[in-house]
């Protein structure tokens, strides 16, 4: 809409997607895991009595996209769309291990959340496909997420840096874990090494630290105005230990 | 593209006008609707001066088609008086002297007018994060947020 309203985009056809039941509905799938339309609002989602329950770290990175006005409107699915590194419900997303569903012109495919984007204002549709909905799996007991994300203000700002991160503990040790990181590369990107670092450990500093190495490792930030590399780079670190440790909290560990 | 025709409903009573498909619903609230208690800060979402909301749910209208306006409930700043009788939100920021140019006052009025209908007792904090999405240059916020608070405080009073 911002961009129309400037002229910077000329659309010759508007298409409203939000009449498609499919789009617009959360629902709790048989085996446990959620759907999400592509098009529910932050509102919406934050109002639905079990999501938050399940996944708060999701729904606190989807309920930062903006004022109350915005999140009346915004959603998850164009959010990830709009392709910006920035974007922070999609961190969360990836650390959920969420798969979207994409319908086009020749039928149905899945991809997962980090295959979306391409670079900044890009993704990897093809002509004539839309995001129909994100499938969040089933979660283990002893699971629990979060969402941070470093801003120089206190509300309504763009991330210098966030961080999804979603694990398993049983007794104590981390058997499953995702870290989602955003704003610090051209795509929202899966660090792969940061949660192999905390699988297998009990969240101990030296876990910890491989991790947030980890995610050092995996910056490739721009420097601008609101933060040079190297305050990007080792912002992440110090991150991945913060949202880890609320994460492990919901987790119901620590 | 040609015009578009809606059907809406406005603060309560049945509407139709006809928009172009780019058109915003600040536009058409402005224009041909004739409701200009929504002003038009920014129309990038930022300032909250045309704050509006759609089936109760708080929304920019500058970020909103007016053709999403189909068979949907809108309610505008205008529609928070009951007739001559100021809504106790307005009465306040009188009293309380929470606007200086007015521009930011309606989208404060009807984003404040959202909270309280979703909590009726919200903390001085959770005021102040409900209207980030409302700027205003020249009271400084902080009798716009007692100004709400008070506001709650007495309907709650009232309720009981
Ligand atoms: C004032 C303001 C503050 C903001 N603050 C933040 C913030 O703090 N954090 C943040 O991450 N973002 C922020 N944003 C950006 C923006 O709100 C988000 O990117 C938002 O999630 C977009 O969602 P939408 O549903 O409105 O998508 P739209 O704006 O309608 O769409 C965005 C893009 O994605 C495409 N698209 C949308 N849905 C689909 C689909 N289902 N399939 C294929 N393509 C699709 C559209 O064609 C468009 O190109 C802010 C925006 C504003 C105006
Ligand atoms: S005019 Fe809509 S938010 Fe500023
Ligand atoms: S009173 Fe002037 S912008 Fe708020």
């Amino acid at each position: 809409m911002v961009q129309m309203r400037s002229g910077l985009v000329r659309p010759g056809l508007i298409v409203d997607i939000k009449k498609i039941g499919e789009m617009t509905e959360i629902t709790e799938t048989a085996d446990g895991g959620f759907r999400v339309g592509a098009a529910v609002s932050g509102m919406e989602l934050s109002e639905h009595p079990r999501f938050g329950k399940v996944w708060p770290g999701v729904l606190e990175a989807v309920n930062l996209i903006g004022s109350k006005q915005v999140q009346g409107r915004a959603s998850a699915g164009g959010n990830l769309c709009n392709g910006s590194p920035a974007g922070d419900s999609v961190p969360a997303m990836i650390a959920a291990g969420a798969v979207v569903t994409v319908q086009g012109p020749s039928g149905r495919r899945e991809i997962k959340v980090e295959d979306v984007p391409a670079g900044p204002g890009r993704t990897n549709l093809k002509s004539g496909e839309i995001l129909v909905s994100f499938t969040l799996p089933p979660r283990p007991a002893g699971s629990g997420d979060a969402y941070l994300r470093m801003i120089p203000r206190t509300e309504m700002d763009i991330a210098v840096v966030g961080i999804g991160v979603s694990l398993t503990l049983k007794d104590g040790v981390c058997t499953a874990a995702r870290v989602g990181l955003g704003a610090v590369a051209p795509t929202a990107l899966l660090v792969e090494p940061a949660g192999q670092a905390l699988i297998g450990s009990r969240l101990d500093d030296a876990a910890l630290e491989a991790a947030a190495a980890a995610c050092r490792a995996a910056c490739r930030p721009i420097d601008d105005k609101r933060g040079t590399v190297a305050y990007r780079i080792k912002t992440a670190g110090v991150l991945l230990k913060r949202t880890a440790a609320i994460a492990a909290k919901r987790a119901g560990g620590h | 593209m040609g015009k578009l025709h809606v059907t809406t409903t406005v603060n309560g009573e049945p509407m139709e006008f006809l928009c172009e498909p780019y058109e915003t619903m600040l536009d058409a609230l402005r224009g041909q609707l004739g409701l200009t208690g929504s002003k038009e800060g920014c129309s990038s979402g930022d300032c909250g001066a045309c704050s509006i909301t759609l089936d109760d749910r708080l929304v920019c209208s500058c970020l909103m088609l007016a053709a999403e306006a189909e068979g949907h409930q809108i309610r505008t700043i205008e529609g928070l008086a009951t007739g001559e009788k100021l809504h106790p939100l307005q009465q306040k920021f009188l009293e309380h002297a929470a606007l200086q140019c007015g521009i930011c006052t309606s989208g404060m009025l009807v984003a404040s007018d959202a909270l309280l209908k979703k909590n009726p007792d919200p903390t001085e904090e959770e005021v102040r994060f409900w209207l980030a999405g409302n700027l205003c240059r020249c009271t400084g916020y902080d009798k716009i947020v007692r100004a709400v608070m008070e506001t709650a405080a007495e309907m709650r009073e009232a309720a009981r």
